[in-house]
């Protein structure tokens, strides 16, 4: 008997009959998690520069210290109460989704090397027969640097994982999604 | 053994899927996966610790009857009444237990309860379409649900979608994560669908097609059906001390 992973299906345009409120999560991480304040803006654009308007945005993340929610982290810090690590929304009619987190901290690497802060990012959509995985850093983090996962994107086209400060509004931070074309963004094979 | 300094040989890697056995971006006769689909190679990504966890699920995810379909409105919905079950498991063979899975779908008459839903048949106020619940230690999970219509879609003249049902599961890892369609047995509008023809692999399309059951079945009640789904397991089993 073989155990084939079964086939992924496009999630349609419906999926949010499946995803009231209820089931929808703005909020990574509650207002009592440590760590500094991220309100994060999501765009999501087609090949035409169109917005997307039924997207669905999935967010896993660590914690300040840098520690996930989970018991197959073998990190031996205690996972913060406060922050979830998971949200997920669908996009509006301007192809956008707002999240409320913190900034993870920096998460065990390959090698000796500490992965930068990043939020790993899974999109699903009508026209998208599975999902895309991709990761959100943020712009300025010295870390990025020596980040190892960067590191293995072409230099030109690593921008395209970066979010960036809103300079107006301190702790707020934009990223666009292109799907395709100029600037697209980079997907990874998981 | 000490604390290690490498954590990352702590981390066990994920299965990667077979050629074929999945569908492809874009793929041209799903038309609107055509601006939707990355052209630029993917960047390959060695599992880290960021890919092997993800968020998971206990009983507060769910409430009472979210896997009853039919039990969600005040009266019975319209349709034929059936019961959907099966395991869940990874690519290794073993369960998986509390594994969050969502459905949602069309009602008897290939409505669904959506505002952007332009076909011209009726809603059902005793149908919302939507449930949800947790895998038990075994990796089983059942719904009781009420079989989906046919409906129409726009991708190209005459295009009807087989019936099926959407499923979502979170497996333990964000990796894990799929979204899939279970389709019912000889539809004869699978020829025609781009959907269920994206999957190239001849064995992996007939997977996402259940099984009638007559275990299952209920007398006087219900038509059963067996759905198992599998996901992607680690490379190799931990080792226990
Ligand atoms: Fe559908």
């Amino acid at each position: 008997m073989d155990f084939v992973p079964t086939a992924s299906q496009t999630v349609g345009p419906f999926f949010r009959i499946g995803l009231t409120e209820k089931y929808s999560k703005p909020c990574i991480a509650a207002p009592q998690a440590k760590g500094e304040r991220v309100g994060l803006s999501v765009r999501v654009l087609d090949g035409d520069g169109a917005p997307v308007n039924d997207a669905l945005i999935e967010i896993w993340q660590a914690d300040a210290s840098g520690k996930y929610k989970h018991p197959d982290d073998p990190q031996s810090k205690t996972s913060d109460p406060g922050c979830d690590g998971f949200g997920r929304l669908g996009t509006d009619e301007q192809g956008h989704c707002q999240f409320d987190t913190i900034k993870p901290g920096r998460v065990p690497g390959p090698g000796n090397a500490l992965q930068a802060p990043h939020l790993n990012v899974a999109v699903f959509a009508r026209g998208m027969l599975k999902q895309f995985y991709t990761r959100i850093y943020f712009a300025g983090d010295p870390a990025n640097q020596q980040d190892p996962v960067l590191a293995l994107v072409p230099a030109e086209r690593r921008e395209t994982l970066v979010a960036q400060s809103d300079p107006t509004q301190p702790g707020f931070w934009r990223f666009e999604m292109h799907l395709q074309g100029e600037g697209e963004t980079v997907f990874f094979d998981v | 053994m000490g604390p290690s300094t490498n954590e990352r040989s702590l981390i066990t890697p994920y299965r990667r899927h077979a050629a074929g056995t999945q569908p492809p971006a874009p793929y041209e006769p799903y038309k609107s996966t055509i601006k939707r689909s990355p052209t630029k190679p993917l960047i390959f990504l060695p599992h880290t610790l960021s890919e092997v966890t993800g968020p998971l699920f206990g009983e507060d995810a769910i409430a009472e009857n979210d896997n009853d379909l039919t039990r969600h409105y005040p009266g019975e919905p319209q349709g034929e009444r059936i019961i959907v079950t099966g395991r869940v498991l990874d690519s290794n063979g073993r369960p998986v237990p509390q594994a969050l899975i969502e459905i949602w779908q069309a009602n008897a008459a290939g409505r669904y309860r959506h505002a952007k839903d332009q076909h011209p048949a009726p809603v059902d106020p005793n149908f919302g379409g939507c449930g949800r619940t947790l895998t038990d230690d075994n990796g089983s999970y059942r719904f009781v649900t009420i079989a989906p219509g046919a409906y129409p879609w726009f991708n190209h003249y005459n295009a009807w979608r087989p019936r099926h049902i959407h499923l979502s599961l979170f497996g333990r890892a964000f990796l894990t994560r799929l979204v899939t369609q279970m389709y019912f047995p000889d539809d004869p509008l699978f020829p025609y669908d781009p959907i269920f023809n994206s999957i190239p692999d001849e064995k992996a399309r007939q997977r996402m097609i259940c099984k009638f059951d007559m275990e299952t079945t209920q007398p006087q009640w219900a038509l059963g059906y067996k759905f198992n789904i599998i996901l992607r397991g680690p490379e190799q089993t931990p080792f226990e001390t």
